[in-house]
C-alpha cells in the first residue's frame, strides 16, 4: 500500500461529542467499527462523508484531502466521493429504485445515467424491480437499492452504517455474502459500522474498537478478540473470562510469566513490562480452555489445571456452553464451550465435578483497567 | 350578485398567494432546517395573526400604513397615493395576516423530510440547489399546496383586517366578506345569501383539498 492509498482518518475534539479517532483502511479492505451505541461510530462516518464537521481532524482518501483542520480544507458533502448506506437506508420515497440510484449520478451525462443505474441494480440482484418505489420493496430489497445508490457516484470509499440491522436474519446472511463478494469486485476501502461482533468477525479484515468517541484498538478481528489491548477492549468485544491476577514471577529468557490467580498458580507466555508483584488483568478466550477427559487423564493436563464444578450447561445447536466454578475461587466462573458430543461423552451436566486446562499461549495479560473497573 | 366584489376578492387572494409562495417556502424552510438565535421569536411573530383579533391587527396595520408613519410616507412617495384604503394596502395587510397559514404548514412539511434524507441527498453528490429541487420540493409540495390553499380561502373570507385597513370602497377594497356585511346592513338578504354561498363553497373545497394533500404526505413519508 503506497503512502496515500486508501482512507486515513484522524478526528479530535473535546465537545460537544468527544472524539479521539485514528483509523486507516486500505483499498479493498473492510474495516469494522465496533462499539456500544453512543460510542461515536455514526459520527465518524458522518465526519468522513462531510455531514458532520469536527473541530479538528484530517480526512484523506487516496491522497486527496477532504478535511484538514490545520489547512482549513473542508469539502462539502456533495464534493466528497463517498458512498454512504444509512442505517434506515434513507431512500428517496418519491423516486423509484432506478430513480434513487440515478439520483446519485450527477457526475455522469444524463443519457448515461439510466443505463448505469440499471447495471448497478443488476449487480445487487434487483433486475425487474427498477420501477418500484421504496415503499413497495422489502427491507432487504431497500437495503440493496441503498447499496446500489451508494455505488452510483463511483465512490472512493464506501461507508456502511449498520446496514444489516433493519433486515431479518435470513436476509442478513444472504446480504453478508453479497457484501463480501462486492468488496472483492470493488477494490475500495469499506468502513462498516456495527455493534454486532459476529458480523464484524465474519466480514471484516480489520476491526477498530471504539468507546466514547475514542479508538481503543485496531487490528484483525482475531487479534482484537484474543489479544485485546486493555481490559476495556476485552469487555467491549465481549471476550469473556476476564480476570485479575498478580505477577508472581518471571523468566525473561524462556518468555514465561508466573501468575498468582487468587492463590492458584498459572503460567503464561511472553515478556510483559510489569514487575513481580504488579496487578494485571488477563483474559483467556473460549478456544483456549480445554476440558479434561473425565474417564481417563490425558496429555496436557499439567498445563494450568483448574478443577471445579460445572454450574451450568446450555445447549445451543451442536455446541454446549459451559460455566465452571473453580474450586479455589467459585466466585470467578470460567466460560467455555465444547461440541455437544464431547459434553455427552464426558457426562457433563450442571453440578458435576470437572477440570480444565487454561492453555498458557491463550492467556493474554493487560494493564489493569484504566476506567477504574478492575476485573474480579 | 356583486361581481365586482367577487373579482376583487379573487384578485386579492391570488396576489396574496403569489407573494406568500416564495415568502412561505423561504421562511418555512429556514425555520424547519436552521437553529439560530431569535428563532423562537420569529416563530411567535409569524403565529401572532392567528391569535390576535383581526381588528387589533387591522388597527396596528392602519397605524403603520398611515401618512404619519415612515412606511406610509414611503408608500405614498412610491405609489403616488396613500397605502390605506387602497388595493396595495390590502395586499400588504393580507400578506401579513396570512403569514401563519402559509409558513406553518410549509415548515411542518420541510421538517417531515428529516435530517437523514437530506444527508442522503448530499451524500449522493447533489449540490444544495439540486437537493432543494429534486428532494426537498417534491417531498414538501403537498404541504406547500396546503399552505397556499389555506391562504387563498382565508383571504377570500377575511373581514376584520380588510375593513380596518381598506374600508369598503367598491372596486378598490370592498371584498366579498365586506359586501356580505353591506348587503345585510341594506336588508338585501338574497344578495348576502348568494355571496355567502360562494364563500362557503370556497371554504369547503379548500378543506377537502388540504385533507387530500395531507393524505398524500402521509402516503409518501409514512
Amino acid at each position: 500500500m503506497s503512502a496515500g492509498a486508501g482512507l486515513r482518518v484522524e478526528l479530535r475534539q473535546e465537545a460537544p461529542i468527544p472524539l479521539a479517532v485514528e483509523l486507516a483502511c486500505a483499498p479493498g479492505e473492510l474495516t469494522a467499527l465496533v462499539g456500544p451505541s453512543g460510542s461515536g461510530k455514526t459520527t465518524i462516518l458522518k465526519a468522513i462523508a462531510g455531514l458532520y464537521r469536527p473541530r479538528q481532524g484530517r480526512v484523506a482518501v487516496d491522497g486527496e484531502v477532504w478535511l484538514d483542520g490545520a489547512g482549513r480544507i473542508a469539502l462539502p458533502a456533495h464534493r466528497r466521493r463517498v458512498g454512504l448506506v444509512f442505517q434506515s437506508f434513507a431512500l428517496f420515497p418519491h423516486l423509484s429504485a432506478l430513480g434513487n440510484v440515478a439520483a446519485a449520478m450527477g457526475h455522469l451525462p444524463r443519457a448515461e445515467r439510466t443505463g448505469r443505474a440499471r447495471e448497478l441494480l443488476r449487480l445487487v440482484h434487483l433486475e425487474g424491480l427498477e420501477g418500484r418505489r421504496p415503499a413497495e420493496l422489502s427491507g432487504g430489497q431497500q437495503q440493496r437499492v441503498a447499496v446500489a445508490r451508494a455505488l452510483a457516484r463511483d465512490p472512493a470509499v464506501l461507508l456502511l452504517d449498520e446496514p444489516f440491522s433493519a433486515v431479518d436474519r435470513a436476509t442478513r446472511q444472504r446480504l453478508y455474502r453479497e457484501i463480501a463478494e462486492l468488496r472483492r469486485i470493488l477494490g475500495m476501502p469499506v468502513l462498516l459500522v456495527t455493534h454486532d461482533l459476529e458480523e464484524a468477525m465474519l466480514l471484516a479484515d480489520r476491526m477498530t474498537v471504539l468507546h466514547r468517541g475514542r479508538t481503543l484498538q485496531s487490528g484483525t478481528p482475531l487479534e482484537v478478540t484474543t489479544r485485546p489491548a486493555s481490559a476495556e477492549v476485552a469487555r467491549l468485544v465481549d471476550v469473556g473470562n476476564l480476570f485479575a491476577a498478580r505477577i508472581a514471577g518471571r523468566d525473561a529468557d524462556a518468555e514465561r510469566v508466573l501468575l498468582d490467580w487468587h492463590g492458584r498458580p498459572l503460567e503464561a507466555r511472553g515478556r510483559p513490562p510489569w514487575p513481580v508483584g504488579a496487578r494485571v488483568a488477563w483474559v483467556i478466550p473460549d478456544g483456549f480452555v480445554v476440558l479434561h477427559r473425565r474417564d481417563r487423564p490425558s496429555r496436557g493436563e499439567h498445563e494450568n489445571p483448574v478443577p471445579g464444578r460445572i454450574e451450568q450447561m446450555v445447549v445451543l445447536g451442536q455446541t454446549a456452553r459451559l460455566t465452571l466454578r473453580p474450586a479455589h475461587a467459585p466466585e470467578l466462573p470460567i466460560r467455555f464451550s465444547v461440541p455437544l458430543h464431547v459434553a455427552r461423552r464426558n457426562g457433563l451436566a450442571a453440578g458435576v465435578e470437572a477440570s480444565v486446562s487454561l492453555l498458557a499461549e491463550g492467556i493474554h495479560l493487560m494493564a489493569e483497567a484504566e476506567d477504574g473497573r478492575a476485573p474480579p | 350578485m356583486d361581481w365586482t366584489a367577487l373579482r376583487l376578492s379573487l384578485e386579492l387572494a391570488l396576489v396574496t398567494v403569489a407573494v406568500l409562495l416564495p415568502v412561505g417556502v423561504l421562511l418555512g424552510r429556514t425555520l424547519a432546517f436552521h437553529r439560530f438565535p431569535g428563532r423562537g421569536l420569529v416563530e411567535a411573530l409569524v403565529a401572532l395573526p392567528l391569535v390576535l383579533p383581526p381588528t387589533v391587527l387591522g388597527f396596528y396595520l392602519l397605524a403603520a400604513f398611515g401618512a404619519a408613519s415612515p412606511l406610509g410616507r414611503l408608500a405614498e412617495a412610491l405609489l403616488g397615493r396613500p397605502l390605506v384604503f387602497s388595493f396595495e394596502g390590502l395586499v400588504l395587510a393580507s400578506v401579513i395576516a396570512n403569514l401563519p397559514f402559509a409558513v406553518q404548514p410549509v415548515q411542518r412539511g420541510f421538517e417531515a423530510i428529516g435530517v437523514e434524507l437530506r444527508d442522503a441527498a448530499a451524500a449522493c453528490g447533489m449540490p444544495p440547489l439540486v437537493r432543494f429541487l429534486r428532494v426537498e420540493l417534491p417531498l414538501a409540495w403537498p404541504a406547500i399546496a396546503t399552505g397556499l390553499v389555506l391562504v387563498f380561502a382565508h383571504t377570500m373570507g377575511e373581514f376584520g383586517v380588510v375593513l380596518m385597513v381598506g374600508g369598503s370602497i367598491p372596486g378598490e377594497t370592498r371584498t366579498v366578506a365586506i359586501a356580505i356585511y353591506d348587503r345585510v346592513q341594506a336588508f338585501d338578504d338574497r344578495g348576502a345569501a348568494l355571496l355567502s354561498a360562494v364563500l362557503l363553497a370556497v371554504a369547503l373545497v379548500a378543506i377537502l383539498a388540504t385533507f387530500g394533500f395531507s393524505r398524500r404526505v402521509g402516503r409518501r413519508l409514512g
